[in-house]
């Protein structure tokens, strides 16, 4: 039953082989055709393209839902349409309104599913397809790690949104790549004294910590700080991401001589680990003579909101909240209010302020090349975005800001009134060494 | 399982092969092997024509092109175990998964060059193949299909977390400007300040270049399935399919021959696997997950279980819907229906708008039942009758009373 089995066959093959071998050749020419540009994607009409990659599906789509709202925001405000929000308080006065380089601004989206595979899938679309100069986005660490590498290898500028992880600008940062967003370090070191004042210094902990980049990090980061206070730390268990149910993570801890429970979760994860916590009773529990606490590093308004009341009293520490009296937080709430009638989450803020210093970047610049972009950006110091006086370190690409500590609200007088401020940590305390995390920036990728 | 010895068609619904032998002519052979080739031929042309046969479509980009072929290759060698042998796999995704790290890690220790990545990748994707295979086929049908989706999901779950210095968890394993990289080492290539790019003796392999690499390596996978099929093993395997028990009955040890399919399936997925990581450096745990074992199930029946071309048919139909359908949102709706008034526009977009864009799950959905339940053989059937539409009553009578392509199992 062999096929091909006479050699006229066999001939025909090579034949069709060597014909197949030609046709695959042809293309090369127009790939050379296509390396004419300085960079990858040049803009050559009058717009410019934005891409936005945000979780639409997964424990992260509340998050990927505003942040795409504040980006859109983020585009009507560079094109010169609405009110104008924080360009009217930003320090830097280059962004008129008119687009960015004479260029007006317009975007793709993509769904990254909370999924590595599927994030580079979308971006690479973006890039390869629709023609996108810069890629933002990212709820989830290792999306964001994923897509960062990405965007190093084909050559445009990634700006960060919503990722909390020390790799992100530690040990995997990358020259393209940018955030504004804090990191679980920063957290850890604002948090501490707080909690030393709150809980006293001869306490031990229990971390529930969900199993990926962001939670080991802050798992990390946590144990570093509150162990430096005098804290002792029972165990640290992991939970897989998008869990659901954390009942069987919960029951052992109150047979661990813990008293406190640190939640390293976020998203739909932080909203049931905490209100199943607090179901099971375990904060009017008295171990060891104390108060039983529970601790959430890493607090968003969103997930506030859906945890309710069980919040209350909770320590944690955010990178933005709606209720700061800044001129700029009040610009960029009053504008995001107005178009979409409720306050904007730390994740819309730190997108919304990521894709404005893109856009004021490449204008100062001259230039969407992203060598001459990421120069603009390195070392930037800008003020009026909500956060206080803030840096772009050039060493690893990371903002460095103040950090607010704040608490569940006692007595919320309305439902996005659910956090108060309890401390603002400034900058030069949460600063750390730029070898501290490892990594190398490499240098920079035009991509042609 | 039906179990009466039914004819099985051919792809290109030539001439209906049937497991006694002597039916066979010589005659028919010959015209068999005259329609692969030019099958063959078609298919490369059009394969590697596809940056612009799939220009209309929107989909002429060269990731998306490149996962046409990967996804081809991966549903080629799942059609195999599948569509040969009827044995429901529901954990292919494991070896694509296991293809995806040896290639990732033979670019970090060995050398950016495809070649040994795409070697350790089938090698070690067939190795584990094995393994599976001989725990999982002591057992047929659902009990088989179970077996293997939990060594798929134990898999996943090593990988996710147990494994994570292997595997980098979550986050997935990338390439670090510090990987050891011995050969590219020894060979005295230089190292940069940025991380470097996969490459075949120079080409790199982003872009239409990765592309064509796929693209031949598809063709090349075509070829050899072609081979299968119309071999005495394809026989041996469409003879367990139609009747196992009356295999055994003749004295044929059938076992050794589903383990070969399935290895040979499995290397199918671990060279997807690593194409996937030469054409991005990157090996990340859902790869392996269930959902990724049931796609490529989808992908086959969609396209039609058990014939040649379907499998990279169902491939691309699925690629394509969850790449480009999924992209779409109101403002290309709008752009779309233009042409009408403003009041239908709105009306036809409001309609149309919960299927594309998040909903192309949904319409994948109802794709997909409307061919389990009008065209039980897949795209395949819908094309086969549609050419027998054109080339005539007479024929395609006989044709369809013999020519019963097998529902999927």
């Amino acid at each position: 039953m062999s096929l091909f089995d006479d050699n006229v066959n066999r001939r025909l093959i090579l034949k069709t082989g060597l014909a197949g071998a030609a046709i695959a050749t042809a293309p090369f020419h127009f790939v050379r055709g296509a390396g004419a540009a300085d960079y990858r994607n040049m803009p050559k009409g009058k717009s410019v393209i934005f891409g936005f990659n945000v979780p639409q599906t997964g424990a992260y789509a509340d998050e990927g839902a505003d942040e795409l709202r504040a980006y859109k925001l983020a585009v009507q405000h560079i094109n010169g349409e609405g009110d104008g929000g924080m360009l009217n308080t930003f320090t830097s006065k280059e962004l008129k309104g008119n687009g960015v380089n004479g260029k007006k601004v317009e975007f793709v989206t993509g769904d990254t599913q909370t999924k590595s595979d599927a994030a580079r899938a979308s971006a690479k679309r973006m890039i390869e397809k629709d023609g996108a100069i810069m890629i933002t986005g990212g709820s989830s660490s290792g999306v964001a790690i994923a897509v960062q590498g990405l965007c190093q290898e084909a050559g445009v500028i990634f700006m960060a949104g919503l990722t909390h992880s020390n790799d992100t600008t530690g040990k995997d940062k990358k020259a393209n790549g940018f955030r504004h967003f804090f990191n679980t370090e920063m957290s850890g070191a604002a948090l501490a004294p707080v909690l030393k004042n709150a809980f006293g210094t001869d306490r031990t902990a229990y971390h529930l910590t969900a199993d990926y980049t962001w939670g080991w990090s802050q798992e990390g980061s946590i144990k570093k700080y509150t162990e430096a206070l005098g804290w002792k730390t029972a165990a640290a268990v992991r939970t897989p991401l998008g869990a659901g149910d954390f009942s069987q993570y919960i029951t052992p801890v109150l047979n661990s001589g813990a008293d406190v429970l640190v939640l390293n979760h976020y998203g739909k994860d932080m909203v049931n680990s905490l209100t199943q916590a607090v179901q099971f009773g375990l904060r009017d529990k008295q171990v060891n003579g104390k108060d039983f606490a529970i601790v959430v590093p890493l607090y968003s308004r969103l997930m506030a909101q859906g945890a309710g009341k069980n919040v209350q009293g909770i320590f944690g520490s955010t990178n933005w909240h709606w209720s700061l009296q800044d001129e700029g937080s009040k610009a960029f709430v009053k504008s995001f209010g107005q178009a979409y009638g409720f306050p904007p989450s730390q994740a819309a803020h730190t997108c919304y302020v990521q894709a404005l210093l893109y856009a004021d970047a490449c204008q100062r610049a001259g230039s969407f090349a992203p060598c001459d972009v990421a120069k603009a950006l390195e070392g930037f110091k800008f003020d009026g975005m909500g956060n206080g006086a803030t840096e772009y370190r050039a060493e690893d690409h990371q903002c460095f800001k103040d950090v607010l500590v704040v608490k569940g609200k006692e007595n919320p007088d309305s439902k996005f009134d659910v956090l108060e401020v309890v401390e603002v940590t400034p900058r030069s305390q949460v600063e750390y060494k730029p070898d501290l995390l490892g990594g190398q920036l490499g240098s920079c990728n035009n991509g042609a | 399982m039906s179990q009466n010895l039914e004819k099985i068609k051919s792809p290109l619904d030539m001439e209906p092969l049937t497991i006694e032998i002597h039916e066979v002519e010589a005659a028919s052979r010959s015209n068999t092997a005259r329609n692969d080739l030019i099958l063959m031929a078609v298919f490369s042309a059009v394969v590697l024509a596809s940056p612009w046969v799939l220009a209309p479509f929107g989909a002429a980009y060269p990731d998306l092109l490149q996962r046409f072929c990967i996804f081809g290759i991966f549903a080629i060698g799942f059609n195999i175990m599948f569509g040969l042998t009827g044995y429901l796999s529901f954990g292919h995704a494991a070896f694509l998964g296991i293809g995806s790290y040896a290639a990732v890690w033979s670019f970090k220790l060995l050398t950016m060059n495809a070649i040994p990545a795409l070697f350790f990748g089938v090698v070690c994707a067939g190795l584990f193949s094995a393994l599976i295979g001989y725990v999982c086929l002591r057992r047929a049908g659902i009990y088989f299909s179970i077996l293997t989706l939990a060594f798929a999901q134990m898999s996943y779950n090593l990988a996710y977390s147990v494994l994570t210095p292997i595997t980098n968890g979550e986050t997935g394993l990338q390439l670090t400007l510090g990987d050891a990289r011995m050969v590219d080492a020894a060979f005295g290539v230089e190292r940069t300040s940025s991380l470097p790019i996969t490459n075949l003796f120079g080409i790199k392999m982003s872009g239409y270049e990765g592309f064509y690499l796929c693209a031949i390596i598809l063709i090349i996978s075509f070829y050899i399935s072609i081979r299968i099929f119309r071999s005495p093993f394809g026989m041996m395997l469409r003879g367990i399919k139609t009747n196992q028990n009356r295999m055994s009955y003749t004295g044929i040890n059938t076992r050794p021959y589903l383990l070969a399919a399935f290895v040979v399936s499995g290397m199918y997925a671990g060279l997807a696997g690593s194409l996937m990581a030469v054409t991005d450096p990157l090996a990340g745990a859902e790869r392996m997950q269930w959902t990724a074992s049931g796609e490529v199930v989808l992908m086959t029946i969609l396209g039609g279980a058990g014939t040649l071309l379907g499998p990279v048919l169902g491939a691309g139909v699925i690629k394509y819907f969850e790449n480009i359908f999924s992209s779409f949102n109101k403002g290309i709706l709008h752009s779309a229906f233009e042409f009408l008034p403003d009041g239908v526009a709105d009306f036809m977009v409001t309609i149309t708008h919960p299927f594309v864009g998040e909903g192309w799950h949904l319409t994948l959905g109802v794709l997909f039942m409307f061919i389990v339940i009008f065209l039980p053989g897949g795209l395949m059937e819908g094309a086969q009758r549609i050419g027998n539409l054109f080339t005539g009553g007479g024929k395609s009578n006989a044709d369809s009373r013999s020519g019963q392509t097998q529902p999927a199992e």
